[in-house]
């Protein structure tokens, strides 16, 4: 399973591709799968990231999303924040073609 | 143009239902992602940061207008309305679904097309010379071997499961535009004294990790033993190539552990046996009628001046500057090849599109025989156009913004997706060569500056080409951020040569800055029309060690 967390992180989301598009998604509080990161649930420690990575089964077992995984976030007044250049570009589209797709629509996240 | 025959047409309508078959069972849950990833992977089908990434096969980057009109249409219908093309002379779209994929496959086959050979550790697609039936001192079209590599290798049992990928580039000139010697076979197409055609064999060349240059293993391979000598290769490598570790798997590390003069000797003795055998012994007939498909198209004969050519040079500086670095001479009298860019100022490398597409192909067919090519620089070629029709098709393209006058130029950099797309990136490599472009923007400074090639990875596997970039950039992550490692002194011609670490990394915003001091140190170094690549093999590489580090 990949690794794009760290140890010791606080704050942990848990992210995967959905298998019909191939598209990011987050687990939610009610076991949901959004394409939203403010959506996300957010685990705090190690025992609740881990119990949040074991919700994820289910959905890996019918077929729903591929590859999840847990990466750290930040929560910031405005919301949730991923934490590497590699989340927050999986959050918010590529770095370009700025007219196109969840960059177009998320602006202000790629600074 | 190679048309398919029937069996080619079986062979990937089969495809076509048995990977469409495949896509159904696993959305309805048949199979599991381990059992479908390598079904899906050796149909071009990888799963990226966003979205799946489905990579076409542009065989030896030969393209007709119809072919390029149908990627335009699967980027309009199933895509975002732009694909990719790669070093590999290969389209990318960045956000097919996968559900839709069967339905891509089914039009690609339509006009000839396929996603076989483009991903797994097989023998992928040949990629050759884009100048390839037009180039002057071309000796054989260099296409003609490709297709018959293509024939032999697509679905060749023995070399479905090879140790680790594998790439054959080929070349019918001196002078090399398809890299070869960083291909795990590069092949020379040579004559000897008595006028006969055979091939020079470079093993074990690859970038990656652990750069290696082709070493050269045969002077001259006669046409007819071609595929009995690769085979030979293959099954040394297949028997010996290094399977318990990833990172050691490719041929080169093969070459370099055992030597080359071991290597040629493995060879040459499983060459006496496949010979033996000698059912690989490629017949004329057969050879004859690939090179039918190739032959030359119905040039007009002309006189090699255009007045109308002349004309428009002095009237138009645009144009002339276009002329000066995109067009190349033709061996044909009266006809020339047009490179188009795709590397507008501020773009992405590579990216096309729909509607450009479309405009390409209706271009191509007005003016270039209609066909097309792909270079494994991520630009376009039109390989025959008549010298007087020059301005029109410079016209034409530049509605499209695909007349930009960059080729060779520092601003026609090669650079991978990155990790703007690229689910083994380390940085970003896109927003990178989009800031160089616009630093470098214009025009006159660019040619006043000359012959520069950038080349920029967003990770160790090398995608953007970086070690043999004369600079070359490897986007690297520290702790979170991105960081950018500057090489120099690389190449991929017939000079291949492996760029030299210059110092330590350089943050985003401080590498655009350090491009710009090489470029000065080279231009305050450099002998009356001395290419960047010469002053920096006559100087090396401590003038600019001392301008970048000194200064930071």
């Amino acid at each position: 399973m990949a690794q794009h967390t760290r140890k010791g992180a606080q704050f942990q989301a848990l992210t995967a591709n959905r298998l019909s598009d191939g598209i990011v998604v987050y687990l939610t509080a009610d076991d949901r799968w959004s394409e939203s990161l403010q959506e996300a649930e957010v685990a705090e420690g190690k025992e609740a990231a881990e119990a949040l990575l074991a919700r994820a089964e289910p959905s890996v077992a019918d077929n729903t999303v591929v590859e999840p995984y847990l990466f750290e976030v930040a929560k910031e007044a405005d919301g949730i924040r991923a934490a590497s250049v590699r989340e927050t570009i999986r959050q918010a589209g590529p770095t370009v073609r700025l007219d196109l797709g969840k960059q177009a629509e998320l602006p202000g996240v790629h600074s | 143009m190679y048309r398919y025959d029937e069996f080619d047409h079986q062979l990937v309508n089969e495809r076509v239902a048995q990977f469409s078959g495949q896509v159904a069972r696993r959305l309805s849950g048949e199979l599991t992602e381990d059992e479908f990833k390598p079904l899906r992977l050796m149909n071009g089908v990888y799963l990226q940061l966003h979205a799946y990434m489905l990579r076409i096969a542009v065989p030896y980057g030969t393209l007709s207008s119809k072919q390029m009109r149908m990627l335009a249409h699967i980027g309009r219908k199933y895509d975002r309305g732009y694909g990719h093309f790669t070093t590999r002379q290969n389209l990318q779209f960045n956000w097919p679904a996968l559900k839709d994929v069967p339905d891509i496959l089914k039009d690609l086959a339509s006009v000839e097309m396929h996603c076989i050979q483009t991903s797994g550790n097989c023998i992928r697609n040949v990629t050759s010379d884009q100048y390839a039936g037009a180039a002057k001192s071309e000796i054989e079209d260099p296409r003609i071997v490709s297709e018959i590599i293509r024939q032999w290798s697509t679905f060749h049992p023995e070399f479905s499961f090879l140790p680790r990928k594998f790439k054959i580039a080929v070349t019918g000139t001196p002078d090399d535009r398809a890299a070869i010697r960083v291909h795990d076979i590069g092949i020379q197409i040579v004559q000897d004294d008595k006028q006969n055609i055979g091939y020079e064999i470079y093993v074990g060349g690859g970038l990656g990790r652990t750069p290696m240059i082709g070493k050269k293993i045969a002077d001259f391979v006669p046409k007819e033993d071609l595929l009995a000598y690769l085979e030979a290769i293959m099954r040394v490598y297949n028997m010996y190539g290094r399977r318990d570790n990833i990172y050691k798997a490719r041929i080169k590390i093969l070459v370099h552990e055992i030597g080359v003069e071991e290597m040629k000797r493995q060879v040459e003795a499983e060459f006496a046996e496949v010979r033996k055998a000698g059912t690989l012994h490629l017949p004329e007939e057969e050879v004859a009628r690939i090179e039918a498909y190739f032959q030359a198209p119905a040039y007009e004969s002309l006189p090699d001046e255009s007045t109308e050519l002349n004309k428009a040079v002095l009237a138009d500086r645009d144009f002339a500057n276009w002329v000066k670095s995109n067009v190349a001479q033709h061996r044909v009298p009266g006809y020339a090849i047009v490179n188009i860019s795709l590397k507008p100022i501020g773009g992405t490398p590579g990216d096309c599109s729909s509607d450009q597409m479309d405009a390409v192909a209706d271009i191509a067919e007005k003016y270039s025989f209609d066909e097309l090519r792909v270079t494994h620089e991520q630009n376009l070629t039109l390989a025959h156009v008549r010298k007087k029709d020059l301005h029109a098709v410079y016209e034409a393209l530049k509605k499209h913004d695909l007349a930009t006058a960059n080729i060779n130029l520092i601003t026609d950099q090669i650079a991978c997706p990155g990790l703007d797309y690229c689910a083994l990136a380390n940085a970003r490599s896109i927003p990178l060569a989009q800031e160089i472009s616009r630093r470098f923007a214009d025009i006159e400074r660019q040619h006043e500056i000359g012959e520069l090639k950038i080349n920029t990875s967003g990770c160790i596997n090398a995608c953007g080409h970086h070690h043999v970039g004369h600079i070359g950039i490897l986007g690297v992550d520290k702790k979170g951020v991105e960081y950018y490692q500057v090489t120099l002194g690389g190449a991929a011609d017939e000079k291949t040569a492996i760029g030299d670490i210059v110092g330590r990394a350089f943050t985003e915003d401080e590498i655009v800055d350090a491009i710009e001091t090489i470029v000065t140190t080279y231009i305050g170094k450099r002998n009356e029309g001395e290419r960047f690549i010469d002053t920096y093999r006559r100087i090396g590489v401590e003038p600019f060690k001392e301008s970048l580090y000194e200064t930071h």
